[in-house]
């Protein structure tokens, strides 16, 4: 197992390709082109706020102040959290030709799920930039810090849970549809439209236990919320139960790889 | 040295029953074989302990029948499935021509896919780029390489596909049928690759029904059956005996479909038969009328019984099969045999013998039989029956035999069927067997037409062709090639393969 994920590590070159290859591909054709990894989530932001803040305008009670910057530093994440979940659980199937024809490394299919969406990640965070500038909010270099890291964590922690799902729904097709209810109780179970202060008393302890939960309050805190970083302890936790998550989805994967292409 | 050595593969693809079990619910719930259905699994031996060495430098092919394990075979060197028990090792970079283009992405250029689809055949993007001109111009693609690959030809694709698998200059090339890429200009430019593959020094094995290519590239040949070693060797070899055999099993289909073809019509045509038919209605040229539908069978039967047809050459055009016949004399049995008994495939310009057993429940003194041989498209070959030849009967009882001998089968190759039948001498049936025996006839020769008369060329002396030519040496004497071809069917039958 530790030999062939460090053939993973070997294959960065095929994951970039792969990466340019799905991002290239997802916009060839529309007007817009690359223009919609900002658009999408603008318009996604757009949606939310319309509804939370004159449909349900229950923000106002709690003074958090612009609401749709709240919500963004949550949402944001979020969708890069469930799209790479999404498209890692089709992905062995819908690159089934690779895995029974050609001679390729399975587990890449999956990086490159969470990796190019990621890159959208990353593209939507102008419009959270613009949107603090927009509302001066002041940006601590303290708590800036701490970003890379939120991300790495979310970042194994993502690729953790789609190796796991990536190669069960290649014996199980029922996942990619109990995946996507799931994932939207999972968003309202985190605090990323409402903050944690919503949450009862008696629920704490469930929302300590939804890893989602602390990266959403460590994005908040480190954009919206005033004052120091103070989430770290909880971040560092997860970190660990993400990394054993990753290893323990990756050794999932190796145990079934020689299953895929019989499969698939 | 090896390239590829197989040692004691078994592999055993499981059947998980999701989708079966789905399909058969219904039919498990009526049937109450629930319980078996349930089972966790089924498997299905696709390789049994197959042990191979390929030497460096050699090529290697595999030849058998579809399912046979060819392309498992083929998955398991290219490391892409892994053996259930035994061991594969593999000496060097292994490209697979087993699915051309797989990863090219509809949506994006040629001139993309070729980058992507190289990096994943494990070459970097330097060297694609100095090989990029040498792709493209062997796809023959330089005019469309910047159009996204969805609006390629499926031949565009492959020929895209190919070129670059090719390029990745492998040390052994692992090719599944993929000569089938492009027209005859790109083939050739294939072949000339592997040419060149084969003169560096590199290993190839090839997986494929196109057995010249076996017999013309290979150094060495391997026929699996079933997933298990039959024979290897010398490709000729192999593939003659292999032939030999594909032969054999035909023969044996043949029969069965005659088997099946005689019993349906036998059982219903006597019963519906009137005895008093209509005579002398036989219209030659109603063709419509007699040659209903094949779901009508016992219709069919009557109508045709009350037209009468017999072998008259006219009426042999209605190619209908059945059976008719008021039941007079009644043809129990019919048999072709060749030189080594019973047989359905015959060699142009060999003895074939139509064996007829008859029997005549009460003595009849007006009879016929007659027999034509029609084509796979319906032509009448030949008929004639034994009273166009002017034989006059005078009594047939009880049990008999009757041989049609033709002692030299001058018939192209090619598939055909025969009519049988025993008739009175104006026409009227006693029994009637319309196409229902199908024998083949295999030939060497390409020659084209219906029949082969017997023939030679000769030539001046200013006329010279090259002395051993494999076809058309053949084609220049009949009698030489089904010499050549005849001492290999006992070959076959007494050489223990396993």
């Amino acid at each position: 197992m530790l030999s062939n994920l460090r053939q993973l590590f070997r294959y960065r070159a095929l994951v970039q390709t792969l990466v340019v290859r799905e991002l290239k591909a997802r916009y060839r054709g529309s007007v817009l082109g690359y223009f919609w990894s900002f658009v999408n989530p603008l318009l996604l932001l757009l949606v939310f706020s319309f509804v939370f803040t004159y449909i349900m305008p229950r923000g106002e009670d709690v003074n958090i102040k612009p609401y749709a910057v709240f919500m963004f530093c949550g949402l944001l994440p979020w969708t890069w959290f469930s799209s790479s979940l999404m498209d890692a659980a089709n992905a062995l199937i819908i690159n089934g030709n690779l895995i029974k024809k050609v001679m390729f490394p399975a587990e890449i299919l999956p990086v490159v799920s969470v990796i190019s969406n990621m890159v959208h990640f990353l593209f939507g965070l102008p419009i959270l930039i613009g949107f603090l500038l927009y509302y001066s909010i002041p940006l601590h270099p303290t708590e800036l810090v701490w970003f890379p890291v939120v991300v790495s964590v979310q970042f194994i922690l993502t690729l953790g849970l789609a190796m796991v799902l990536s190669a069960l729904t290649v014996h199980f097709r029922d996942i990619k549809d109990l995946l996507a209810n799931l994932l939207t109780l999972w968003m309202f179970a985190s605090p990323i439209i409402y903050p944690m202060s919503f949450v009862p008393e008696q629920a704490k302890g469930f929302m300590d236990l939804n890893p989602f939960a602390h990266l959403a309050i460590s994005y908040q805190e480190i954009f919206f919320y005033e004052g120091p970083f103070g989430h770290w302890k909880w971040l560092i936790a997860l970190a660990f139960a993400g990394s054993v998550l990753f290893l323990l989805g990756y050794w999932l994967f190796d145990r079934l790889r020689d299953s895929f292409a019989e499969e698939v | 040295m090896a390239a590829i050595e197989l040692d004691h593969v078994t592999k055993v693809y499981r059947r998980h029953g999701h989708s079966r079990r789905y399909a058969t619910l219904k039919s498990a719930l009526l049937t109450g074989s629930l319980a078996r259905d349930l089972r966790p699994e089924e498997s299905f031996l696709a390789l049994k302990d197959v042990s191979a060495t390929i030497r460096k430098g050699v090529t290697y092919g595999v030849i058998g029948r579809n399912g046979s394990g060819k392309s498992t075979l083929l998955k398991l060197v290219a490391g892409i499935t892994k053996p259930t028990s035994g061991a594969v090792r593999v000496n060097g970079r292994v490209s697979a021509l087993i699915e051309l283009g797989a990863g090219f992405h509809p949506e994006i250029s040629g001139r993309e896919n070729v980058f992507i689809n190289g990096v994943m055949l494990g070459l970097s993007r330097r060297e694609i780029t100095n090989r990029f001109d040498e792709i493209v111009e062997f796809a023959e693609m330089e005019d469309f390489i910047d159009a996204p690959v969805k609006t390629y030809s499926s031949g565009m694709y492959m020929r895209l596909g190919f070129a670059v698998a090719i390029n990745v200059d492998p040390d052994i090339l692992l090719v599944d049928e993929v000569l089938a890429v492009g027209d005859e200009g790109f083939s050739l430019k294939c072949l000339d690759k592997f040419s060149e593959f084969k003169r560096r020094g590199k290993t190839i094995l090839l997986v494929t029904h196109g057995l010249s290519m076996v017999e013309r590239f290979c150094d060495e040949a391997l026929w699996i059956e079933s997933g298990q070693k039959r024979l290897v060797g010398d490709p000729k070899r192999v593939v003659q005996m292999y032939l030999s055999d594909v032969e054999l099993a035909e023969d044996l289909l043949l029969a069965a479909q005659d088997a099946k073809a005689q019993q349906t019509p036998v059982s219903a045509a006597p019963e519906v038969v009137a005895p008093g038919p209509v005579e002398s209605v036989a219209e030659p040229d109603h063709v419509p009328q007699p040659a209903p539908e094949p779901g009508a069978e016992v219709d069919s039967e009557s109508e045709t019984e009350s037209a009468d047809e017999d072998a008259q050459p006219d009426n042999m055009f209605v190619a209908k099969e059945g059976r008719w016949g008021s039941g007079g004399v009644r043809i129990e049995q019919v048999t072709l045999e060749g030189d080594h008994g019973p047989a359905h495939v015959f060699h142009t310009g060999e003895r074939m013998t139509i064996r007829m057993r008859v029997n005549a429940p009460q003595e009849v003194d007006d009879f016929a039989f007659g027999i034509s041989i029609f084509s796979g498209d319906g032509v009448c070959c030949y008929g004639t029956n034994t009273h166009i030849e002017e034989m006059t009967s005078r009594w047939l009882q009880g049990e008999a035999t009757v041989l049609f001998v033709i002692d030299q089968l001058d018939l192209v190759g090619g598939t055909y069927k025969l009519d049988v039948a025993a008739h009175k001498r104006d026409g009227f049936s006693y029994d009637y067997h319309r196409l229902l025996y199908t024998f083949r006839v295999k030939s060497r020769t390409k020659d084209v037409g219906i029949y082969r008369p017997r023939h030679a060329w000769s030539f001046s002396d200013n006329v010279h062709f090259k002395p051993d030519t494999g076809d058309s040496a053949e084609a220049l004497a009949g009698d030489q090639a089904l010499a050549a071809i005849d001492p290999s069917t006992p070959a076959a039958e007494d050489s223990p393969t396993e």
